[in-house]
């Protein structure tokens, strides 16, 4: 049999009428799917090729062109949807495992969306935002500290090394090589602004990004990228990766296509391989060996630096982190199913790994439990899409947020999720320098700004509403949030209640 | 000037600072048993260690020199970065893990999962030299670097165990044997060679020299080169969804 025939997903229709044949849509398509006809001179179009990305209907100056859902799909099936015909017509083809890019589209319960938050009236007063100081800053460490004196009888500072935020939310792991120079220098700058931190991911520092030190947290995963003593002295934090939310139990895998001589220096691996982290790393099988890794850590920083476990959200989460509070780290991270990535197994993205909503609560719990939650703080990712998120989260027991995808589309990602193609046409996940240049990181740096800054006033307002001040006084604050729509087992593993039920 | 340390009965944090904040360029470590993180990230200081240090010896080594008088445990060199370490003794598990520069001397034995993903860019290129055998999954997920094995052991058991290489993008392999272990990957290229390449040959002779032995026997041999068979091994694996 010849090969298959997968209609294109996406047609894309131009309005002949407002078209002015200006080109701009031939050229800002990396993809290639706008062409002049060399015959008629016409422009026409490869719908085969649109990833839906939107830049060419966002840059057409007269508004001539539109994306939609193609019309030509397969016959109807409720059980057989487009989408899982095409995923099994291009195996049988190549018998190849499906890679796809950002986090799971599958509608998977969303907990965010079910839980509501409480507001004060009568009884006890909300704060006004606009007059009264309402505290968004925060540290994340460990905060157990024996009270030592010196011989003076003065207080000796005993407390681990804290790093402090002046929002609750960090910008996620995204390793350059995936993401462009473009995006982390946004990332870089709009930390540095907000008083915040960005995560190097795993693919090492560029030497131009170390001034940015103070504000970012650099990542030792399996494949140890770009890993060694200046990297570790440099960051204000390190994060240790066990897991992704999008691909929990695998390493990462980047392309040779996006390994150019500047993320490969950066790697340390050569110009065009892919670049392979091993699923687990090969020195930790236990809790023991990943306490020796975070020693090593510390040991090589002089103990000045948090060290962050950042582990995706699975079934046994909880006990999990229960190991990693006592291994002497001092943040965990915990990543939820719904969070993004450069590139995963499209199985392993839409069906490993848990909701972070679930995980972040049942590890709270688990800590709070055990009397070990002050050994460490938490930070919750994995799909966090607003400022309610946010708050929830800490509501939950989060003490801070990871944001990555919607970091990303402060900077222009419009999800058309092909990030491992490396064309991508907003200059994010590619290393195409053409393409890479569509980012001006000055202004990618003032937009993570103007999201992060309007987040950090709704959590404020809300705050207010509440009744609470300070951001660590929501912290593990239950009682502020109600569900709806859940089961009994969901409201219990949350450990909220149902709306309408007061205390 | 040479700083003499006893280290017994002292914890690794102790012993560990008191090797970081010496004025003296050269250490001496004495009665060392089990301490962990030693030389860790450290660099322009020679250090002799008399004894058995724990796991994650010179993690991070930015360039020391670091001698062992005895074994090693696991982890030891993890991500090191420049220097030399010389071990007259066999090492554990994990060991030069992910290491990006810099060259390690093993006298005897090495464990599971040695030089796995190694690295090496222009002038960093980081090599392991084990006398005597490895273990299973030497070399898995290399991408940069060299790796030689002289399978010295006295007995007929294979140089390395299996799954050598898997994974392997990138670096070199060079396995004193006569036949080919068993179970090797199939992204693994295998060829008999004559004679060991300069870099290699440099390695094996520097190793000599190290523990005394002599190099003729060493590089008359008959070796295996093992590199990987594509640039992208895994490439074909995947379907763009």
């Amino acid at each position: 049999m010849k090969e298959m025939y997968i209609p294109p997903k996406y047609e894309v229709l131009r309005d002949q009428s407002k078209c002015v044949s200006c080109g701009l849509c031939v050229k800002e398509c990396a993809e290639g799917v706008h062409f002049v006809d060399a015959k008629t001179g016409k422009y026409r179009t490869d719908d085969q090729k649109c990833v839906y990305c939107h830049r060419c209907v966002c840059v057409c100056p007269t508004h001539a062109l539109q994306i939609a859902r193609s019309r030509d799909t397969y016959p109807e099936n409720a059980n057989w949807d487009g989408q899982t015909v095409n995923e099994l017509y291009r195996q049988a083809q190549t018998g190849g495992v499906l890679l796809s890019s950002m986090g799971s589209p599958k509608p998977l319960p969303v907990f965010w969306d079910r839980l509501l938050v409480n507001a004060s009236q009568v009884t006890n007063p909300s704060i006004d935002p606009l007059r009264e100081p309402m505290e968004t800053r925060l540290f994340l460490g460990r905060r157990t500290a024996e009270a030592v004196r010196d011989e003076n009888g003065l207080l000796k500072d005993t407390l681990a090394p804290q790093l402090e935020l002046k929002v609750p939310v960090l910008f996620a792991a995204m390793s350059y090589g995936s993401v462009s120079y473009n995006v982390h220098e946004s990332l870089a700058r709009a930390a540095e602004t907000l008083g915040t931190y960005y995560n190097t991911g795993e693919g090492g520092l560029h030497e131009d990004f170390y001034k940015y030190g103070k504000n970012t947290i650099v990542q030792v995963a399996s494949g140890r990228f770009g890993v060694f003593r200046d990297y570790l002295e440099t960051a204000a934090a390190v994060e240790i990766k066990m897991g992704q939310g999008a691909k929990p139990g695998i390493g990462g895998h980047l392309p040779g296509a996006k390994i150019t001589e500047d993320v490969a220096e950066t790697r340390m691996i050569p110009v065009g391989t892919d670049a392979i982290s091993p699923a687990p790393h090969h020195d930790i099988y236990s809790i023991e060996d990943l306490r020796q890794l975070v020693y090593t850590v510390k040991e090589a920083t002089d103990y000045k630096k948090p060290v962050i476990v950042k582990i995706a959200a699975v079934h046994n989460c909880a006990a999990i982190a229960s190991g990693i509070a006592r291994s002497g780290a001092d943040v965990i991270a915990i990543d939820g199913y719904r969070g993004g990535t450069g590139a995963a197994p499209t199985r392993i993205r839409d069906n490993v790994g848990i909701p972070i909503e679930l995980a972040l609560a049942s590890v709270d719990t688990r800590l709070r439990e055990e009397g070990i939650r002050d050994n460490v703080s938490l930070i919750a990712g994995g799909s966090i899409r607003s400022s309610s998120d946010v708050l929830k989260a800490v509501a939950l027991g989060a003490d801070a947020c990871y944001i990555g995808t919607a970091a990303l589309m402060a900077l222009g990602c419009h999800l058309c999720g092909a990030c491992q193609s490396g064309r991508c046409n907003w200059g994010i996940a590619t290393q195409r320098p053409d393409l890479v240049k569509r980012l001006d990181p000055e202004e990618g740096a003032r937009r993570l700004v103007n999201l992060v800054t309007a987040w950090n006033l709704e959590i404020q307002e809300m705050m207010g509403g509440m009744g609470i001040n300070s951001i660590e006084a929501l912290r593990g604050n239950r009682l502020m949030l109600r569900g709806v729509g859940l089961t009994d087992t969901e409201l219990k593993i949350l450990g909220v209640r149902y709306a309408g039920q007061s205390l | 000037m040479e700083k003499i340390i006893d280290a017994a009965g002292m914890g690794f944090a102790e012993l560990n600072r008191l090797v970081k904040t010496a004025a003296e360029k050269k250490i001496r470590i004495e009665r060392c048993l089990g301490q962990r993180y030693i030389a860790c990230g450290l660099k322009d200081k020679e250090i002799f260690i008399d004894g058995t240090p724990g796991n994650a010896l010179a993690a991070y080594l930015d360039g020391c020199r670091v001698e062992v008088a005895g074994s090693v445990q696991d982890a030891t060199g993890d991500t090191m970065n420049a220097g030399t370490l010389i071990v007259h003794g066999s090492a554990g598990d994990a060991t030069g893990y992910a290491m990006r520069g810099g060259k390690i001397f093993i006298e005897g034995n090495v464990g599971y999962r040695c030089g796995i993903h190694m690295k090496a860019f222009k002038e960093n290129k980081p090599a392991i030299v084990i006398g005597g055998r490895a273990g299973s999954f030497l070399g898995e997920y290399q991408a940069g670097g060299v790796i030689v094995v002289l399978g010295e052991s006295g007995d007929e058991k294979p140089a390395v165990g299996n799954f050598c290489g898997t994974g392997m993008h990138g670096g070199e392999i060079y396995l004193r044997s006569e036949r080919l272990p068993a179970l090797l990957p199939p992204q693994v290229r295998a060829e008999k060679i004559a004679a060991l390449p300069d870099g290699a040959a440099e390695l094996v002779k520097s190793w000599c020299a190290f523990f005394g032995r002599k190099a003729e026997k060493y590089l008359r041999s008959a070796y295996f080169r093992l590199t990987p068979d594509s640039a992208n091994p895994y490439k074909r694996l995947y379907t763009v969804n």
